[in-house]
């Protein structure tokens, strides 16, 4: 473990990538605090609407002259919970059935695989949109949906993994000493190819960013006045060029958290790829 | 301890995996046990032998329930444990262990040696945390191990010493039938003799029996008391050691100890009867599975499957012409 993280920090990219990811929450944390004008969330100075970047508001002000680098900050706290709330559902669902799927062999594990191709068939943000659309624009409704659409790729991969790892010597071992299956799953084989579903949940996260911010741009995320950064592209839009700040501000900071976590899952991905660590343990 | 007490019953095990085409229609078996009898009898060390693919280990694996036997019986203290699942037949099976060929490669990587050793206990019975641990500590003496090996993960000790910690997580159980896959392939000469040793101390010392599985016949001839000669997933002679070493009575049997080359004996090329490859275990010959290769063979080999005869003292033979 100290070895992984010692070769992790050697890996520039990945660092900046962690770099960008503690920057975020930060700025989710301390939201209140850093921002200059915390009220502005909800409150609006139409005097003020749509002023360019200066002393007074930092990033400009958006169309209700509400502060965008405050909105950014509050917008953050939106993303993560949106993000890891999804996530987390999706690894919830995702990895048991996989772990079944891949250790049992039948027709129950084909059809629980049948089933998550299924949902890989349709594209992602297309499944999400008809679930936000139907359920109506929530943040409960976009980590729904979200979570709904991103199972099956930890399924898929856990499937797989289970499936190359059944084989190993000390999987049937295991088995071999009377193992209940339960037991073989969840202490044998669920350490041995963790590192993949975390390299896999750290780009997942990127993906499911991005896929919130889309919905949020569509208009299928949290209703207004929630600063959610698609949103706040979204309206944008009637203000551009001329008001660039608007769009700029928001892009950049859901550009800067996407490549954040891809970077990290990348440098992950290189340090804990199995094939790769083998590799590296054979030259030592 | 009467020497003729049967602890491990093998009964018409049969083992057939299906064959699939690309469409996953079966097309066929592969029959790979077919009809195996024999019975181990407490403290021996039965050698079972045969070539490549013959079924050897795919018979120690069925036996452990790592396969599900498609027919047959396996009787073990007293139970048909054949078709059971290893965690289902968990207190039939407690005393019946499988060795792998390496069994340092049977522990989990990301377990410390201690936790490996502790999981036998922890899955078997209800012992607390500190009498398991007096338990893991007596078999690791046992193996030959210090105890400040307990924390270090496998890839931290080299490979005999998995290997003795592979034994130790077997023996915790306090077996009374272990399944030894190969044990000796793979190793240096200096090396098999350390582990052949270690094997017999241990059998001494917890009264163990052996199902040894091996191709190395000059170790099997060392220290097996009775052997099972295997042929295409059946045995196909029987008997004690020295009988079969020096008497084989089948045609196989007499080509496979016709093969073991001898300091200042015969060259093995010039007396080698056995010609070719094995048949298909898919597409088996009719009557005797042997004939095709048997210099022996006549028209009532094709016509009629031998069973084992026991005609001789102490030795038994699947032959119709065997003498």
């Amino acid at each position: 473990m100290r070895r992984v993280l010692r070769k992790l920090a050697e890996d520039r990219a990945a660092m900046l990538g962690l770099a960008l990811i503690v920057l975020l929450v930060l700025a989710a944390i301390f939201a209140p605090w850093l921002s200059t004008h915390p009220g502005d969330v909800a409150e609006f100075h139409t005097a003020r609407r749509l002023s360019p970047p200066g002393p007074e508001n930092w990033l400009g002000t958006d169309r209700m002259g509400s502060d965008i680098y405050s909105r950014l900050l509050f917008g953050a706290r939106i993303t993560i919970t949106i993000a890891v709330t999804a996530i987390t559902i999706a690894v919830i669902i995702g990895v048991p059935i996989g772990l079944v799927a891949g250790y049992y062999e039948g027709l129950g594990s084909d059809l629980l695989m049948r089933v998550s191709d299924i949902f890989l068939a349709v594209p992602q943000i297309v499944l999400a949109i008809a679930i936000a659309q139907t359920l109506g624009p929530s943040i409960e409704n976009v980590i729904l949906a979200l979570s709904a659409t991103y199972w099956p790729f930890w399924a898929r991969l856990v499937y797989a993994e289970t499936r190359s790892i059944k084989n190993e010597p000390f999987v049937e071992a295991a088995i071999a000493l009377g193992c209940s299956p339960l037991r073989v799953m969840v202490l044998h084989i669920l350490p041995s190819i963790s590192s993949s579903i975390i390299v896999r949940t750290t780009i997942g996260m990127g993906g499911t960013i991005l896929t919130a911010a889309t919905l949020g741009f569509l208009g299928l995320g949290p209703p207004p006045p929630t600063p959610e950064w698609g949103r706040t592209i979204a309206e944008s839009r009637e203000f551009l060029p001329m008001a660039w700040w608007y769009a700029a501000f928001p892009g950049l900071a859901i550009f800067m958290v996407v490549m954040g976590f891809n970077l990290l899952g990348d440098g992950l991905r290189d340090v804990l790829d199995p094939r790769l660590r083998r590799a590296g343990q054979h030259g030592k | 301890m009467s020497a003729a007490e049967t602890i491990l019953e093998v009964e018409a095990l049969r083992k057939y995996f299906p064959v699939r085409n690309v469409w996953k229609r079966r097309i066929g078996w592969l029959r790979v046990l077919d009809d195996v009898s024999f019975s181990v009898r407490r403290g021996e060390i039965l050698g079972i032998v045969g070539e490549s693919g013959c079924g050897k280990s795919t018979l120690g694996k069925t036996l452990m329930g790592i396969h599900t036997a498609s027919a047959g019986r396996v009787i073990f203290e007293g139970h048909d444990i054949a078709q059971l699942k290893p965690h289902q037949s968990r207190r039939f099976r407690e005393h019946l262990q499988y060795c792998y060929q390496d069994p340092g490669a049977s522990l989990d990587p990301r377990w410390t040696i201690r936790s490996s050793l502790h999981e036998p206990l922890v899955v078997h019975t209800t012992l607390p945390e500190p009498e398991r641990e007096a338990r893991v500590r007596e078999i690791l003496r046992a193996v030959g191990l210090p105890e400040t090996h307990l924390d270090l993960y496998p890839h931290e000790i080299s490979g005999g010493q998995q290997r003795r910690v592979g034994l130790a997580r077997i023996l915790t159980l306090k077996p009374s039938v272990v399944i030894l896959d190969e044990p000796t392939s793979g190793l240096d000469v200096s090396v098999q003799a350390t582990i052949l040793n270690l094997l017999l101390s241990l059998r001494e010392q917890f009264g163990l029996t052996y199902l040894f599985i091996s191709h190395d016949l000059s170790v099997v001839r060392m220290i097996c008391q009775r052997v099972a000669v295997m042929y295409l997933g059946r045995v196909v002679e029987i008997g004690d050691t020295e009988a079969i070493f020096s008497a084989p009575r089948h045609p196989y049997t007499q080509s496979l100890l016709a093969a073991i080359p001898r300091i200042g004996g015969p060259r093995v090329t010039d007396s080698f009867a056995l010609e070719g490859e094995p048949p298909s275990p898919t597409a088996l010959p009719s009557g005797c599975r042997f004939r095709t290769r048997c210099p022996k063979a006549q028209k009532r080999c094709a016509d009629e499957d031998p069973v084992l005869r026991a005609d001789w003292e102490r030795q038994e033979a699947a032959c119709h012409f065997a003498t």
